[in-house]
């Protein structure tokens, strides 16, 4: 029923006389205008729905010689469009609403403390759509006014220092691709299967191009300890005022402050007007709405490294500081809760990355992990960022277990489920980068499973 | 944490210049500045302001500032895991939270953190939820007594200070229950797991060890609806659990769905669920509470414009002067239907 519902642009056989002889007989008088072609189509598509395997219809003349949507010019090839700025920010086409952030039901029971997951399964490439960026607050979030907004630097430094996004804005820039992942991605999925796709289990994951001022930057114009500040303190500025301990030597090399993201300001919900930006770390030390940063010599044991973010071991220990994100990949689709049209050749794509450094390789299998195949890497391919890879694949029409197996240039190989609770059992809440298994039904239907 | 500031305003331009040479950018925050924002506190104390508050005091605050959310004993489940709960007396001596490592138990907060400085800075920097940084230190203290008071940790008669903090610590149920020791810190750190890569007959066969349980297809609402109608493939239709026929629920129902961008956009699910108190009632109990009533439109209008006490409790529920006359009734109108999502 569907199968041939959803095959836009192919020829399909017209189920026979579907349409009545007065269509057939106004259609020859007015021609095949708008009306008579919106008709045509929502009874086609109910009569398609309603049969299948159908001879050719006679009634059907003019299909018969080729596609409608070739031979009767569509409405946007023979009117005048629209004028420049009429939507002046821009956005996307009104077929595209399908793909939004979406809350997974039960998760939260306040909105304010959640989660919206980004729809990965129909995102192309290694940069997130701003407005497609996941979003998890843990008390709301807030629009700051910029010009009020101030970044505070002390601690164990020579002189605290303030700053006004005027001063930010005018220091040293630089322009970083880099991916940003929750630490609690996939944490549905620890001990079972719990959701049905990639949204819900992957999609705390985007990729971003930020702009803004390195922390070494600003912290030699504070005059730090380079000896005793081991530790970096951040805050936020909204209510929950979220605080998380970073190692010096991670914000030393390569941590940022930034205003800009994809070409913008940061997004209200990612920080605006700055957040920090802490490659190859977990989401909730990139802290948004940043007001203060302060080097200690120990570190802080804030609400989020003690009660929340610290990964329960099968000896009942908390593991605390567990900050790197280690390399994990997905195939985005075809992905669980999708169907494949029909059987026949796929582009089968996903995304990898590490937090160690760069993907090195990405490994598909189509038989749930007996053989693998070697993906084609998209360039470019960034330290910390994520990597789009494609893979050729002909669907033949058995049922398949599609995977993804992702090797960074530390030689980390991506972990199967079974090894990972192996050391880590199922309560860990986060840090879960095991092999993500897809099955393929004979009906083309994809659905989430273990392996 | 506060150091001394060594150096005044001359001599810091002069290390201006010598260091950066970032000329006109930034400036030496003020003594007073630094003041009002180092809030935090560490494990050590430090950045610990004087103070204190007796267990007896915090039970009259708790009840007026957290247990609508957290229930009276800090044990509520329904806005956030329980606070307090699956500790024992066994567990204060050893520094192990036994149910951690037992497994089944709730995961409570007090079962978790291993450090008082936590809680009192937690508090102090973010709660109550819906009013961050209301409470005045001493508040803080007597809040903090009486979590711990619950938690068998301090007698109902203790007053918690900076003074006696520190022995407080020495009773905390999972002080010792933290390690740091992993691979995750350093960018060069030892990984837990150690597959390979092999490409060719890796194993005899694929084992489904998990798949989605049918009752859960839908949970996530109709998939159909969260992928594009055209490329590779398209979105499953799976109806949500309990939900009629979708092409029946379409073509009848004209009962209006929850205005949900207005009521996230002024913090009303903040304070009510859909179905659930939180610190104010459900909205499917207001709902209730006025169907069929003549007046339910003027006045549930004037009372999100008012706010306003008494129809359901004690507890205010604060005026909303932001919102616009259309925006009320749209969410009047969706509660004078019935309030369905
Ligand atoms: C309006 C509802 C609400 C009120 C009132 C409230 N809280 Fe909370 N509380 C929450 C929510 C929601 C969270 C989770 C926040 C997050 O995700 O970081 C929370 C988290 C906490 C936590 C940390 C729990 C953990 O394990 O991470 C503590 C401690 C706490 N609250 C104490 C208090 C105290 C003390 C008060 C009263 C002064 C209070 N709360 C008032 C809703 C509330
Ligand atoms: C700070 C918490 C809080 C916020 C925010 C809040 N409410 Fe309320 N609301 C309450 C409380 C508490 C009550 C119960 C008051 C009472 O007992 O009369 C209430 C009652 C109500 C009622 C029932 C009134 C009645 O007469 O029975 C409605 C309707 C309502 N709120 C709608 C809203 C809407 C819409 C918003 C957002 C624009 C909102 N509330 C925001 C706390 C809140």
């Amino acid at each position: 029923m569907t199968s041939k519902k959803i095959r836009p642009g192919r020829l399909l056989k017209a189920p026979e006389s579907f349409l009545d002889p007065q269509f057939i007989a106004e259609v020859k008088q007015h021609g095949f205008d708008e009306t008579r072609r919106a008709f045509l189509r929502k009874s086609f598509l109910a009569a398609s729905a309603a049969l299948t395997a159908a001879p050719l219809g006679e009634a059907l003349a003019a299909p018969a010689q080729g596609d409608p949507d070739i031979l009767n010019l569509p409405p946007w090839t023979t009117t005048l469009g629209k004028p420049v700025a009429s939507r002046p920010y821009g956005s996307p086409a009104k077929y595209e609403m399908n793909l939004v952030r979406r809350e997974s039901p039960g998760l939260a029971s306040v909105s304010q403390a959640s989660v919206a997951f980004t729809p990965l399964q129909g995102m192309f490439g290694i940069i997130t759509a701003s407005g497609l960026h996941y979003e998890r607050h843990h008390q709301g979030w807030e629009e700051i006014d910029p010009s009020r907004h101030r970044l505070m630097i002390n601690g164990l430094v020579k002189r605290p220092r303030v700053y006004t996004m005027d001063d930010l804005m005018r220091l040293p820039s630089v322009s970083r691709i880099h991916f940003l992942e929750c630490g609690a991605n996939s944490a549905m999925e620890w001990g079972n299967v719990a959701v049905p796709t990639v949204q819900y289990t992957h999609g705390m994951l985007s990729g971003s191009e930020f702009t803004g001022v390195l922390l070494s930057t600003l912290l030699e114009d504070a005059g730090f300890d380079r000896k005793r500040g081991q530790y970096l303190l951040a805050e936020g500025a909204d209510g929950s005022s979220m605080t998380r301990t970073l190692p010096m030597e991670r914000v030393l090399d390569d941590c940022l402050v930034a205003y800009g993201m994809n070409g913008e300001m940061l997004r209200p919900e990612n920080g605006y007007p700055l957040r920090l930006v802490a490659p190859g770390i977990q989401g909730v030390s990139w802290v948004k709405w940043l007001r203060r940063l302060e080097v200690g010599d120990k570190p802080w044991n804030a609400k989020d490294e003690t009660s929340q973010y610290a990964d329960l071991m099968p000896d009942g220990m908390q593991r605390q500081y567990a900050t790197i994100q280690e390399a994990k990949s997905v195939i985005t689709s075809p992905s669980g809760g999708q169907k494949l049209i029909d059987k026949g050749f796929y582009n089968v794509t996903g995304l990898a990355w590490t937090g160690r450094g760069k993907v090195k390789r990405v490994d598909v299998s189509f038989d749930g992990g007996i053989n693998w195949h070697a993906a084609r890497l998209e360039q470019p391919v960034l330290p910390k960022a994520l990597t789009r890879f494609n893979i050729d694949w002909v669907w033949n029409g058995a049922p398949a277990i599609l995977q993804s197996r992702v090797i960074d240039d530390t030689g980390f190989v991506q972990p199967t489920y079974t090894q990972l609770r192996e050391v880590r059992g199922t309560r860990s809440v986060y840090h879960n980068n095991a092999i993500q298994s897809w099955k393929v039904a004979e009906s083309g239907e994809v659905s989430n499973v273990q392996v | 944490m506060r150091l001394p500031i060594v150096f005044g305003c001359f001599a810091a331009a002069v290390t201006l210049t010598a260091q950066a040479d970032y000329a006109g950018v930034g400036r030496d925050a003020t003594p007073a500045e630094v003041a009002a924002w180092d809030i935090d506190v560490r494990p050590d104390f430090l950045g610990l302001p004087p103070g204190s508050g007796s267990v007896e005091d915090g039970e009259e605050l708790w009840i007026e500032k957290c247990s609508s959310c957290h229930g009276d004993f800090g044990d509520a489940n329904h806005v956030f895991p329980p606070l307090i709960g699956n500790t024992t007396t066994e567990d204060i001596e050893t520094g192990h939270v036994a149910s951690l490592k037992k497994g089944g138990a709730v995961r409570t907060t007090i079962a978790k953190v291993s450090t008082v400085s936590t809680l009192w800075d937690f508090i102090n920097r973010a709660m109550p939820w819906n009013a961050p940084k209301s409470l005045s230190t001493d508040q803080v203290y007597a809040i903090l007594a009486y979590l711990l008071n619950l938690a068998e940790i301090v007698p109902n008669d203790y007053v918690l200070s900076n003074e006696n903090i520190a022995e407080v610590q020495q009773r905390m149920p999972n002080r010792n229950g933290m390690t740091r020791d992993h691979g995750m810190w350093t960018i060069d750190g030892k990984p837990d797991t150690h597959n390979t890569a092999c490409m060719k007959n890796c194993k005899k066969e694929a084992t489904i060890l998990s798949s989605l349980p049918d009752y859960a297809r839908g949970a996530n609402g109709d998939l159909s609806k969260q992928n594009r109608e055209y490329g590779p493939v398209r979105g499953v239709p799976t109806p949500e659990p309990g939900a009629a026929a979708p092409a029946a629920a379409a073509t009848d129902d004209k009962t209006p769905g929850p205005p949900t961008a207005i009521l996230a956009a002024n913090g009303c699910t903040g304070c009510h669920g859909m179905d659930q108190k939180v610190v104010g009632p459900a909205f499917s109990h207001v709902a209730e509470k006025y169907h069929g009533q003549a007046d339910i439109v003027s006045r549930l209008s004037g009372r999100i414009r008012n706010g306003g006490s008494g129809s359901w409790g004690s507890i205010p529920m604060p005026p909303q002067p932001q919102l616009t006359d259309a925006e009320i009734q749209t969410i009047v109108e969706w509660l004078a239907a019935g309030a369905k999502h």
